[in-house]
């Protein structure tokens, strides 16, 4: 069973954004790039079903610029057993649909029985990479995984709905399946996994390689900080906290 | 001819009624602004082969009906569901979705769609490219219209092979143990909190409020608290009076479920929160100090 993890890098969740002057993106100087966590949380899932099946290989897949190597490495050193990086310089002009198109095609000239993926992103947040992979490559797919049985030729999933609600559901393999956050623990990388990448392969293409030209689906108007919906008191310092109280008492008449 | 086309939820009733609706009036919106007539579709009314929800059924019956219709602007409330078919079937039009839309407005004749980024730190106002505009509505952005008339449609011809995935009945793991929608006052933690061994601090808070405790998806996901008292899209939607959020960014994806408090309070270290754009209160400021100042002066009032 062959197994692809599409990956992301995306700025840590801590990060300081600042939009770029040209409004169109954020600055990408000074920012600490992590893995996406969904997409972590995917890894795991395609680690558990490559080691509870024989002849498992896991591939991970990344697209992006030369950056993205450090988070190629941790999944390598988390125990992908080799991994295809898709050298795209300015990834930051990529929008989902062209991003989900050079995966595609890299996915279709490597073959596999799954590609798993994040539900989303944590910076563009749309959501939408793993179903138009499957869409490009004719493949089956479901969103929002939260567990994963493999079957003869098949693949039967838990899918996560609103509300509480879970359903089971089958497809033929090869499928696209997008992982939920939480789905299992996340393994670190042991001192040994870590020495171990250092000598898997890592496959360099570029979008020209797989026959991909950036077309954009949209264009950025602009990129801003969120309008306030509500004028927020903001309490500060010593005498917060009893301030919060005295106002939550006679002004809101919540307490 | 080409209308707006406004995709309702339907099949699996969930609460998401009230976002067919507010789909509906973004689509009347646009029609008005356009100057195109605007239908409101029920996806599992095309076809018999889409009386149950897949991907696949959804996506070729859509298809079809899209072209016959001359859709010039697709919309859709952000779903789960929506989430699932949406964007292979804008991709089958050679398009990407337009997803988690917040706000919309026409410039020149075309839409202008905007969205977060960044979980909510930021926004981008797009402009997509070619027709159809596939545009999936964020909860809120637009007040729901009062009632729904699905058009009447033809039924349409799909290839029954195409449809792979076989779905079984949906099903809740349990009875849910904990009620959070009634709940008066709700104190709710997210990953600020650091550590499982933290939460005693919540617990001491909630305690002195007379409040239940609710947390973000993570905190639940990491086995802190369990997964009955997540609020947000993938867990329970509530309104209380107080919703104090500790720790807590504010993902859209928590958001939803908990703007419809009556007063919210924030307590975070990072100002740029999106959690501080619904709160009425706001504390900037180290929770590990905050909460129990807070803890402290709630019991002084209450006395």
């Amino acid at each position: 069973m062959k197994i692809l993890v599409a990956i992301k890098q995306v700025p840590g969740r801590d990060s300081e954004l600042r939009v770029r002057p040209d409004g169109k993106w954020v600055e990408e100087g000074g920012l600490e790039f992590a893995i996406n966590e969904p997409d972590a949380y995917a890894l795991e899932a395609a680690l558990e079903l490559r080691d509870g099946s024989e002849n498992g290989e896991v591939v991970a897949l990344c697209a992006g610029p030369e950056r993205v190597s450090t988070t190629i490495r941790e999944a390598l050193a988390k125990g992908a057993d080799r991994a295809i990086h898709v050298e795209v310089n300015d990834i930051e002009e990529w929008d989902s649909l062209a991003v989900a198109r050079v995966l595609s095609a890299a996915a279709k000239a490597e073959g596999a029985d799954l590609v798993l993926t994040g539900l989303q992103s944590d910076d563009l947040g749309a959501g939408q990479t793993g179903v138009v992979v499957a869409e490009l490559l004719g493949w089956p797919h479901a969103t929002i995984i939260m567990q994963v049985e493999n079957e003869e030729g098949a693949v039967k999933v838990k899918r996560e709905l609103e509300d509480g609600y879970f359903q089971w559901v089958k497809m033929p393999r090869p499928a696209v399946l997008t992982i939920q956050s939480g789905i299992k623990k996340l393994r670190y990388a042991t001192l040994m996994g870590i020495k171990k990448a250092k000598g898997k392969e890592v496959k360099l293409v570029t979008p020209e390689d797989l026959g991909v030209q950036r077309e954009a689906a949209y264009e950025v108007v602009r990129v801003a900080m969120p309008e306030r919906v509500k004028q927020t008191v903001l309490l500060e310092g010593a005498g917060a906290a009893a301030e919060l109280v005295e106002r939550l008492k006679t002004e809101a008449r919540a307490l | 001819m080409s209308v707006v086309v406004v995709v309702l939820e339907t099949g699996h009733k969930l609460s998401r009624e009230a976002l067919s609706r507010e789909a509906v009036a973004a689509g009347q919106f646009l029609a008005g602004e356009l100057g195109l007539g605007c239908v409101a579709v029920d996806p599992a009314a095309l076809s018999a082969d889409c009386a149950k929800y897949t991907a696949d059924g959804y996506t070729a019956a859509l298809e079809v009906f899209l072209k016959s219709a001359g859709a010039k602007v697709v919309v859709f409330p952000h779903t789960y569901q929506v989430r699932d078919f949406a964007p292979k079937l804008a991709a089958r039009f050679g398009r990407a979705l337009v997803s988690d839309v917040t706000k919309l407005r026409v410039e020149g004749g075309e839409v202008r769609a905007t969205r977060q980024l960044f979980q909510g730190k930021l926004t981008a106002e797009l402009r997509p490219l070619g027709e159809p505009v596939f545009l999936s509505m964020q909860a809120g952005a637009f007040a729901p219209v009062g009632e729904v008339e699905a058009a009447v449609v033809a039924p349409v011809a799909i290839d029954r092979a195409a449809i792979r995935q076989q779905p079984e009945a949906p099903f809740r793991e349990s009875q849910r143990a904990v009620d959070l929608s009634a709940a008066q006052t709700i104190v709710s933690v997210g990953r600020g909190i650091g550590e499982q061994e933290n939460l005693k601090l919540i617990e001491e808070l909630a305690e002195a409020l007379g409040a239940e405790i609710a947390a973000s998806r993570p905190i639940c996901d990491n086995g802190w608290l369990p997964m009955e008292r997540q609020v947000g899209s993938s867990g329970q939607t509530v309104a209380p009076k107080l919703y104090v959020a500790v720790g807590l960014s504010g993902a859209i994806q928590h958001l939803v479920g908990m703007k419809g408090a009556k007063t919210i309070v924030a307590i975070n270290k990072d100002p740029n929160a999106p959690i501080f754009e619904v709160a009425d209160y706001g504390i900037v400021g180290d929770l590990f100090e905050v909460v129990p100042e807070l803890t402290k002066a709630v019991r002084a009032a209450k006395g």
